[in-house]
């Protein structure tokens, strides 16, 4: 009976070190996933064990701590808070004990609550000397004076978004959006809670104030395409000057149709130089150099801007859209910000900071450094160029263009005295044969005496209320634009 | 051979009168780990949850410490040459088991829902009876081969054991699966007993009747094909396992008592077929039962995709089925201690909620210890196991091969069952862990397992008695298994 008896002794054997091979899968090989899982309540008790750390703007804490209330078996002990939550909610997302985490709160999560591997060698030393664990910081690049502006602005509008970028770094000084929430009112885990959260999901809430507009939602940008088309006329060498007539006709077919393509009221666009068709915003003048310079070129100018990719500033913004498969009619529509087009506001203060910036795309960001609980730099963002959409000398000529926009063309309503400021106003046709209320857009940049450029901001303003004639970017999107501008100049004196 | 000219090497010994070194004094001293490991585990969990070492220290260490003294003395005087290995093994494991019982005990969640809260102390209890039963096992089987005479009375005593928990107003239907009684307050798992007076059955009954299964056989395609009339025992093994499944709807006994069967058959019979038939039957079983009961099936769904399981539990959905959570937070607690774990009384499994002190038990090891925990426990299982079939191949008579291998087979796959469905490896069943688990069923019965083993093992070890003395005779050499 040895035999199968030793046989039986391998069997059992075997069986162990299954058992001791799937040990190794599971609390090895799939370790981090099942730790990290959100729906792994040990992350959000772990996430509320310590005061979180706060994310900080001008050197001020918007976010806060506090206790929870004891009240039963709660394994939270701390709950998150917020200043001006519905003011900042585009920048700092929320952090819920029942819902997870968003945004910055939850992408630095690991700094705030302190569990950060960058934190490791602090947290060791800590545990030694019984010193209880806490959260670093996260401090943005906003500007606080500008948010305000963005925000009040907006709120005086309904609905819509801000995005303003330092052109010169990238860094982004202000992100609204309205309709906005309020991240305190379901930052702990009870029913009032829920019932908060329940009223703010877009089901409940046609509004849907838990968008980020700002960097989520993606709009047509009607007439402010009309910088990128000319960018693409300028680094294309299809005309070499701002005041070079364009042999444009007037009225003016869509190549390969018969439908006219038509400009707003009567202007004096028929054979204008590009800064006539941008001062009085000409459908027809831009409309064909999209369809002279054809799909791959715009395309090409598009993406330099950053058409067609994610921005991750580190909270993730959606892709704006330059539509790759069209026909030469359908270009010259995408040229003037139609047909398929369409651009998150923060994609639009982009292309306007590109052309501030004498033609250098800077990089996004928000997040300007990751402070250990000591006040230690843990990680620095370092302005990184993205991209070169137009030299130097063409991005002159542009910035000539756009500020006669502001000077004495549709953006009036923005000029700043002592400033230099350069816009584009925009005003979007969208839905089912354009029988929606349109969106009024305004992208500009503002240039300080000495050349220097501190701001480039994009306002969208979704105006349902508003009698349709009165829409036009120049008008309900300007002031808030030049508002923003202005405290951001303001802030640097 | 003359033994005058030929002294005792390494490899042979002479029977004498001397006798071969009983292994009593290693024992005591491995016994000694067995039960400060505990104490310290305890301490750690006190000064993790409320920062100071808890009040009960002294009692439990000298609680566990008599305990273990009580055994080790009852093996020094009924069975001076067992296996060294086996007491202390178990002893680790069952304080081990006490430090997790009481560390779960603290959690408030787990006391607001009945789970927990004073089950250490009554695990405790458990255990004084186990270890008296235990001495019992040592003091009144002085010959396991005494056993072989309740053949048939055991195979009496294991279906009564069995069909228990259908009684009407006797079984009770916990969480789904009908393996309890519940008798004046106290529950009962009679599937822990049965197993060990299943095995007497079988060994027994497969003693006799192995000449005739094993060769009374054709061959066919290379394998050797059992008569019709010696399938019979098979056949009724197999039914009577199909039948616990259907209506104690619990797979892991179904498949322990299966496997069990199939175990001592092959051992018995020295035939392959009998895998081959036993495999056959034990998959076909299993899903055709599968395929009509409920219960099994969510177990099945639970096992392929846990994450939607946990989703249906938190959603509430009215399918008429109960959904669990459990396997998916078993998961992640695994997952949450990664390598070294969280450290005792710091981890979070008190979210899986029901069972986490018994069924569940393993992920909060998993959790507090990590995977060098967890290893370290599934190697001590492991050990006991090896030491069994170790009895089982140094046993002298075929009745104690047979019941060594059986029980300890029996522990093997009782442990492969738990642990492997606790860890997402195969469907979750209905049994426990044993010697860590809380519940008194499964500690009192694996207790006597080991009372058996340790028995079998001791008359194994145990040198001949010495012939007459015959001055002329020449000494018998032999060579030590």
């Amino acid at each position: 009976m040895n035999k199968p008896l030793r046989r039986i002794a391998i069997f059992c054997g075997l069986l162990v070190l299954a058992l001791l091979l799937r040990d190794n899968y599971v609390q090895y090989v799939q370790a981090d996933g099942l730790r990290t899982d959100s729906h792994n309540r040990r992350v959000a008790i772990e996430r509320y064990a310590t005061p979180r750390g706060n994310i900080i703007v001008d050197g001020d804490p918007i976010t806060g701590a506090t206790k929870t209330k004891k009240n039963g078996i709660n394994d939270f002990v701390w709950k998150r808070t917020y200043k001006d939550g519905a003011m900042w909610a585009p920048v700092t997302g929320y952090a819920s004990q029942a819902f997870d985490a968003s945004q910055l709160e939850k992408l630095d999560d690991g700094v705030l609550t302190g569990n950060d591997d960058r934190l490791f060698f602090r947290n060791t030393l800590d545990m030694i000397t019984g010193k209880p664990k806490q959260g670093g910081n996260v401090i943005t690049t906003l500007n606080a004076a500008a948010q305000k502006a963005a925000y009040k602005g907006l709120l005086s509008r309904g609905k819509g978004a801000v995005a303003a970028i330092n052109p010169q770094t990238g860094a982004i000084l202000a992100l609204a959006s309205t309709p906005s929430y309020d991240p305190s009112a379901f930052a702990g885990n009870t029913n009032t809670d829920a019932k908060a959260w329940n009223k703010l999901q877009k089901k409940n809430n046609p509004d849907d104030p838990m968008l980020n507009r700002a960097l989520r939602e993606t709009y047509p940008p009607g007439s402010t395409f009309k910088v990128v088309t000319a960018a693409a006329a300028l680094e294309n060498g299809l005309y070499t000057s701002a005041d070079q007539h364009t042999d444009s006709p007037l009225p003016y077919i869509l190549p390969k149709t018969t439908t006219e393509l038509k400009n707003e009221g009567s202007i004096p666009c028929k054979n204008a130089s590009m800064r006539i068709a941008l001062r009085y915003s000409c459908n027809t003048v831009f409309g064909k150099i999209g369809a002279d310079l054809g799909k791959e070129k715009m395309l090409t100018e598009a993406e330099k801007f950053g058409f067609n990719s994610e921005q991750l500033t580190p909270v993730r913004s959606n892709a704006s859209v330059f539509p790759k498969t069209m026909d030469p009619a359908q270009t010259a529509l995408s040229s003037i910000g139609q047909f398929e087009t369409a651009a998150t506001p923060l994609q639009m203060a982009m292309v306007a900071s590109a052309v501030a910036n004498n033609g250098t795309l800077m990089k996004p960001y928000m997040v300007d450094k990751l402070q250990a609980p000591s006040l230690d730099v843990i990680s620095q963002t370092e302005p990184e160029k993205l991209s070169q959409p137009l030299s130097e000398s063409n991005a002159q000529i542009l910035q000539d263009m756009m500020e006669t926009v502001v000077k004495e063309g549709t953006g009036t309503q923005a000029q700043i005295s002592g400033v230099t400021v350069g816009g584009k106003t925009g005003t979007a046709q969208h839905g089912v044969a354009n029988s929606e209320k349109p969106y009024a857009w305004f992208i500009s940049y503002a240039k300080l005496p000495d050349g220097s450029s501190p701001v480039a901001v994009a306002v969208v303003v979704e105006d349902g209320s508003a009698n349709r004639d009165d829409i036009s970017g120049g008008g309900l999107a300007a002031p808030i634009a030049r508002d923003v501008m202005k405290a951001v100049i303001d802030s640097k004196k | 051979m003359s033994s005058s000219s030929n002294t005792p090497t390494h490899h042979t010994s002479t029977i004498g009168s001397i006798g071969a070194p009983s292994r009593r004094n290693t024992e005591l001293a491995l016994l000694v780990f067995a039960v400060v490991i505990p104490v310290f585990a305890y301490a750690n969990v006190g000064l993790a949850i409320d920062d100071k070492v808890p009040a009960g220290l002294l009692s439990y260490g000298l609680g566990l410490g008599l305990l273990a003294g009580v055994a080790h003395l009852a093996v020094r005087k009924f069975a001076p040459y067992a296996d060294p290995l086996l007491l202390p093994l178990a002893t680790l494991l069952n304080g081990l088991g006490l430090v997790i019982i009481w560390r779960l005990d603290q959690s408030k969640l787990l006391q607001s829902i009945n789970q927990a809260g004073n089950a250490a102390p009554r695990q405790l209890l458990y255990t004084a009876l186990a270890i008296a039963l235990f001495v019992a096992v040592l003091f009144f089987l002085k010959d396991h081969r005494v056993l072989q005479r309740y053949t048939y009375i055991s195979m009496v005593g294991a279906l009564v054991l069995l069909l228990l928990p259908l009684v009407p107003g006797l079984g009770a239907n916990i969480y789904g699966a009908k393996i309890w009684i519940s008798v004046a307050g106290f529950s009962i798992q009679p599937g822990e007993f049965a197993k060990i007076v299943l095995a007497i059955f079988f060994a027994g009954y497969l003693m006799v009747k192995r000449d005739a299964l094993a060769l009374a056989s054709r061959r066919f395609m290379g394998l050797y094909l059992p008569r019709g009339r010696d399938l019979g025992p098979i056949l009724v093994v197999w039914f009577i396992s199909i039948l616990i499944l259907v209506f104690e709807t619990d797979l892991g006994t179904s498949l322990l008592f299966f496997g069990m069967f199939i175990i001592m058959l092959y051992v018995a019979t020295e035939r392959t077929s009998w895998i081959v038939f036993g495999l056959l039957m034990s998959a076909g079983g299993a899903v055709g039962v599968a395929t009509f009961e409920p219960h099994i099936q969510t177990r099945v769904q639970a096992w392929l995709d846990p994450m939607h399981e946990y989703m249906l539990s938190q959603s509430g959905v009215k399918d008429g089925i109960i959904h669990s959570e459990q396997a998916m937070q078993a998961l992640w607690a695994f997952g949450s201690g990664g390598t070294l774990g969280t450290g005792l009384g710091q981890g979070h499994s008190e979210l899986i909620r029901f069972a986490a002190n018994s069924d569940f038990i393993l992920a909060t090891f998993g959790e507090e210890l990590g995977l060098a925990g967890v290893m370290a426990i599934l190697v001590l299982y492991g050990l006991i196991v090896e030491r069994g079939i170790r009895t089982a191949l140094a046993a002298r008579d075929p009745f104690g091969k047979l019941l060594a291998v059986g029980l300890s087979g029996a522990f093997a796959l009782q442990v492969f069952v738990v642990a492997g469905g606790v860890m997402g490896l195969i469907p979750l069943t209905g049994m426990t862990m044993p010697f860590l688990a809380s519940g008194g069923s499964s500690v009192i019965a694996n207790w006597a397992l080991i009372g058996v083993l340790i028995r079998i093992s001791d008359t194994a070890r145990r040198p001949a008695p010495a012939p007459a003395p015959s001055p002329d005779a020449e000494m018998t050499q032999v060579v030590r298994p």
